[in-house]
């Protein structure tokens, strides 16, 4: 398991939920937070990982 | 009810369910009722931790000549117990040349992080702040 998008999606899983369950107490805005949080995760990644792609190493 | 001084709680002391919430992820919540966040701690935070040990990322030691590894030291240890049990079993020796090892370090190092924000709401929870 080396490859970064599996291990992006495997980070963002477990602090999404562990922000869920911190931040709010109900079960269904826990679920409607770690939705939005894990969502955000992997698009800010994908987006930053495509900027990148335009400047020379 | 919100209270200004640590008072004792159905289980005791809240620096007492600090502890239990340091050395355990969860525990702290599982002993103040809060069944359904303490099992999701108790499960999600040490499956991060034995992710990152997959990783072959390093349990950094705590040695204060180094200030970045005693700082990566600080959040490994506060995963808790099970910091240092992995040593004895062969894990977290950290491989520098594994393609994974700066994911492995990371999974490490957040889980512990995450770890010290679980035990602050345990401890909010018992003081009845939340």
């Amino acid at each position: 398991m080396a490859s970064h998008l599996p291990l992006l999606v495997l980070f963002s899983f477990f602090v999404s939920l562990v922000f869920a369950m911190l931040m709010r107490d109900e079960p269904r805005e826990q679920l409607k937070f770690g939705l939005l949080l894990f969502a955000g995760f992997i698009v800010a990644a994908i987006a930053l990982g495509w900027l990148t792609y335009f400047f020379p190493l | 009810m919100r209270v200004s001084a640590p008072e004792r709680t159905k289980v005791g002391h809240p620096l007492l369910v600090v502890a239990a919430s340091w050395a355990v992820p969860g525990l702290g919540h599982l002993l103040l009722g809060r069944w359904r966040k303490g099992i999701v701690f108790l499960v999600a935070l040490p499956l991060m931790f034995f992710f990152g040990l997959l990783l072959q990322g390093r349990l950094f030691p705590f040695d204060p000549s180094q200030p970045l590894v005693a700082l990566g030291a600080v959040a490994d240890i506060s995963v808790g117990l099970i910091y240092f049990l992995a040593g004895p079993f062969g894990y977290g020796a950290g491989t520098v040349t594994a393609v994974t090892y700066e994911y492995g370090n990371t999974f490490l190092i957040v889980a512990g992080l995450l770890n010290l924000l679980v035990l602050l709401d345990a401890y909010d929870v018992a003081l009845g702040r939340k």
